[in-house]
């Protein structure tokens, strides 16, 4: 049905809102994690069980899939409406006992649920320190469906902007909101909106940026699959109110599910009278197309995502002019990362002072953040801007696993940076991670034990980023590499005294002198790691790896004191290199160790210890 | 040896707009469809668009996931994001050289199966993952890999 103006669209949210929602529906959660567990396979059979059951529409008990629900750790889940149980682990077997016992009996099965102890999703200290507002209709409503959008409140900011509020208080709502890019750059979006505003007249282009490259992070991902049209309604404001006539969504090449959904669901509003040509009948036309990257990671600076858009190679451009100014075709252009996008409807609905109240004065609102590494509970998380590092990796992550210890805990993506134990208490906003040497990047929150070299993850961001890097400028095209060759020779125990110093100067020459954003970023995951472990970097320069990660450059030793013999160590050996019997506490043999690192991670108990390797022992050098 | 069937290659450049900025969607479909970039195809692209060969040639060759030499029929991807780096990718893919008999970054001789490293499927909290013809399999182990079905 083709909506023609916003008195249609007022009676049709108002009567879908009223309409009433099944009496218990199993959300089954189909966010990326869960998808790659299987939940599509338990989908099926839950489907296939609900058929058995001659459910379906009369009975008022059904099952969708969902948006990410959060806890991927667990995966695949499912979610209880209205109970807010949460089942995780699931398998395709369960789905007959899922729908028998909870659809039809109302009864949670306490073994399949996903945070032991813990029935309700909201008590389970994962969604404790939570408030999801991006996130809000992931369990709520069908991914990408235009009826459960509107159901759900979707496409009321459109609605009233259209009818009440015209386009200058539309954007000084976003404008007073104090949104800030939630790309990672934390670029006031008011003020982009202005230049944008204020730009010459003729054309102007708005795109939303999901080129997600980081690796670690999945929250743009979550968010295009499980509420494309809170994306798309976010653009189709900032249309309005900024009049430009065309946009474009550009995302990364490895989401192709990400640009199914999001052109569905541009289908289905196109389809309605809410995208495309005299939007609601009011002579306002906005055309949105989907476009798919390239796999590229130089594609998310925007100069670079403008040219591929355009049809050239991804290479960045020097920042002379703005954007805002003359961005795609030259033409001014407002890009936004597709989670700041989504945030627009809901300051436009609710205003700037409701934004306002969450996170802190300098970074109003939500984060969604992805959390990840060596943490119990791994998933999607969001929480107001200004929670600490430590609420979420020991709150909501439930802290490093087994009786490891916390080293450190890297953010912003590959050109972000790794912080040490005392971040724990740092506030999570654009500014503090600025100035601890990291950067908020898109959100990814990567922890790493006392198993996690250092040295060895600052060569792996650099050889990352050696990869990607486009080629253009000197610097970057250059100075990575010849990092990556020294931290190469120190994880492979050819380190030599002083390259810590010849990385850090090359490290800044890099980040004085490379051509975009993220050029002069890439240093800094050399730069954070010698600022907070510089004597792990003293230590590879004399050929000693603490954490056992570096292949020959310790060696395992059992201590006495912390072994209770339980040989999980002996088990994982792979060389047959730990010797003792039943009940014997266990020894290394060094000449038939391979430094593979299985033991130090086996040991349950701490006691398999990476000591410094003898100097001269041929065995220990053995790369 | 003969060139690939290219019989569907009109169809394909017809079904975008002669624009430039339909030079990436148009190489993607090329390279979903043979499984690499024919030259013919980037002649017929170039012709379509009213593009310079160069130009057509330099976007072809940035993009990562465009190639000139064909890729295998099955595509195995292992992941090297940071969370499967740190939860043992490099044993997965060294497992997958091994079960495979094919490099990392190569196609097998017979053309069966590509094996290359992708950087983050987004799949983090599962990690390490691999892709199987862009289906993600999540928490696979470094020797569980080569059980992974081809």
């Amino acid at each position: 049905m083709r909506l023609g103006s916003t008195d249609d669209l007022r009676a049709l949210r108002r009567e879908l809102a009223a309409r009433p929602g099944p009496k218990r529906r199993l959300w089954v959660c189909g966010g990326p994690g869960c998808l790659a567990s299987g939940a599509q396979e338990v989908f099926r059979a839950v489907e296939e069980a609900c058929r058995a059951q001659g459910l379906g529409g009369a009975s008022g008990l059904r099952a969708d899939l969902s948006g990410c629900l959060g806890l991927c750790e667990r995966g695949p889940l499912a979610e209880v409406e209205p109970e807010g149980w949460l089942y995780g682990g699931l398998r395709p077997e369960d789905a007959g006992e899922l729908v028998s016992e909870t659809l039809i009996g109302g009864r949670f099965v306490e073994r399949l649920a996903a945070d032991p102890g813990c029935r309700e999703k909201d008590s389970s200290p994962f969604y404790l320190p939570q408030k999801r507002h991006v996130m809000a209709r992931f369990g709520r409503a069908r991914p990408g469906s235009l009826e459960d959008y509107l159901a759900t409140g979707g496409y009321g900011a459109l609605e009233l902007a259209l009818s009440e509020l015209g386009p200058e208080e539309t954007f000084r709502r976003v404008e007073r909101s104090g949104l800030r890019g939630r790309g990672g750059g934390g670029f006031p979006a008011g003020r982009k909106w202005r230049a944008l505003k204020e730009s010459g007249g003729g054309t102007r282009y708005l795109i939303a940026n999901g080129d997600e490259g980081d690796p670690g992070a999945f929250m743009n991902r979550a968010l295009m699959e499980g509420d494309p049209l809170s994306v798309i309604e976010g653009m189709t404001l900032g249309a309005y109110a900024l009049g430009a006539g065309r946009g474009f969504i550009y995302v990364r090449h490895e989401y192709p599910l990400s640009v199914e959904r999001l052109r569905a669901a541009a289908a289905a509003a196109e389809g309605a009278g809410l995208l495309g040509a005299d939007i609601l009948g009011r002579g306002f036309d906005f055309r949105l197309a989907i476009v798919e990257g390239g796999g590229a990671f130089v594609c998310g600076e925007s100069t670079a995502l403008t040219a591929s858009i355009e049809g050239r190679e991804g290479q960045p451009r020097v920042k002379y002019v703005r954007t805002t100014e003359a961005g795609l075709w030259e033409r001014p252009t407002l890009l936004q990362n597709v989670e700041s996008w989504a945030n627009v409807p809901q300051i436009v609905a609710n205003g700037p002072e409701w934004f306002r109240r969450t996170g802190s004065e300098a970074n109003p609102g939500t984060k969604v953040f992805s959390l990840v590494g060596k943490v119990r509970r791994t998933g999607l998380v969001e929480v107001p801007l200004g929670t600490t590092v430590g609420a979420l990796v020991n709150g909501a992550g439930g802290g490093v696993p087994r009786g490891r210890s916390f080293k450190a805990v890297q953010s912003g993506g590959p050109s972000g940076g790794c912080l040490p134990e005392s971040a724990l208490d740092l506030p999570l906003d654009f500014d503090a991670l600025a100035e601890a040497g990291a950067m908020m990047g898109s959100g990814g929150l990567i922890v790493m034990d006392d198993l996690s070299c250092l040295v060895d993850t600052a060569r792996y961001f650099t050889g990352f980023l050696c990869e990607e890097s486009c080629g253009k400028c000197a610097p970057c095209r250059e100075g990575l590499p010849a990092l990556r060759d020294v931290l190469t020779d120190l994880t492979e125990g050819r380190g030599r005294p002083g390259d810590s110093a010849f990385l850090e100067s090359q490290a800044r020459l890099l980040a004085a002198t490379a051509l975009c954003g993220l050029g002069k970023s890439a240093a800094n995951p050399v730069l954070s790691t010698l600022r907070h472990f510089r004597e792990e970097y003293m230590e590879h320069e004399e050929g000693y790896c603490r954490a056992g990660r570096c292949r020959g450059m310790y060696l395992p030793e059992v201590d006495g004191d912390l072994c209770r013999a339980c040989g999980a160590c002996q088990k994982a050996c792979p060389a047959s290199a730990i010797e003792g019997e039943r009940k014997e506490k266990r020894r290394v043999l060094p000449e038939r160790c391979e430094t593979c690192g299985a033991c130090l991670a086996a040991c349950p108990f701490e006691a398999v210890k990476a000591r410094r390797p003898k100097k001269g022992a041929p065995d220990a050098r053995r790369a | 040896m003969a060139g690939p069937d290219l019989s569907a290659l009109p169809e394909i450049l017809e079904s975008r707009p002669a624009d430039p900025s339909e030079l990436l969607p148009l190489l993607t479909m090329i390279q979903g469809r043979w499984r690499h970039l024919p030259q013919e195809a980037l002649r017929a692209v170039a012709a379509r668009l009213s593009l310079p060969l160069a130009r057509v040639f330099a976007v072809a060759s940035f993009y990562r996931s465009l190639s000139f030499q064909p890729k295998g029929e099955r595509l195995v991807q292992v992941c090297c994001g940071t969370a499967c780096h740190l939860k043992g990718a490099r044993a997965v893919a060294a497992s997958l050289e091994k079960s495979l008999a094919v490099r990392m970054g190569a196609t097998r001789e017979d053309g069966r199966v590509t094996l290359e490293s992708v950087n983050c499927v987004g799949a983090c909290a599962l990690a390490p993952v691999v892709m199987l013809d862009g289906t993600v399999h999540g928490k696979v182990s470094g020797p569980g890999a080569a059980g992974l079905r081809l």
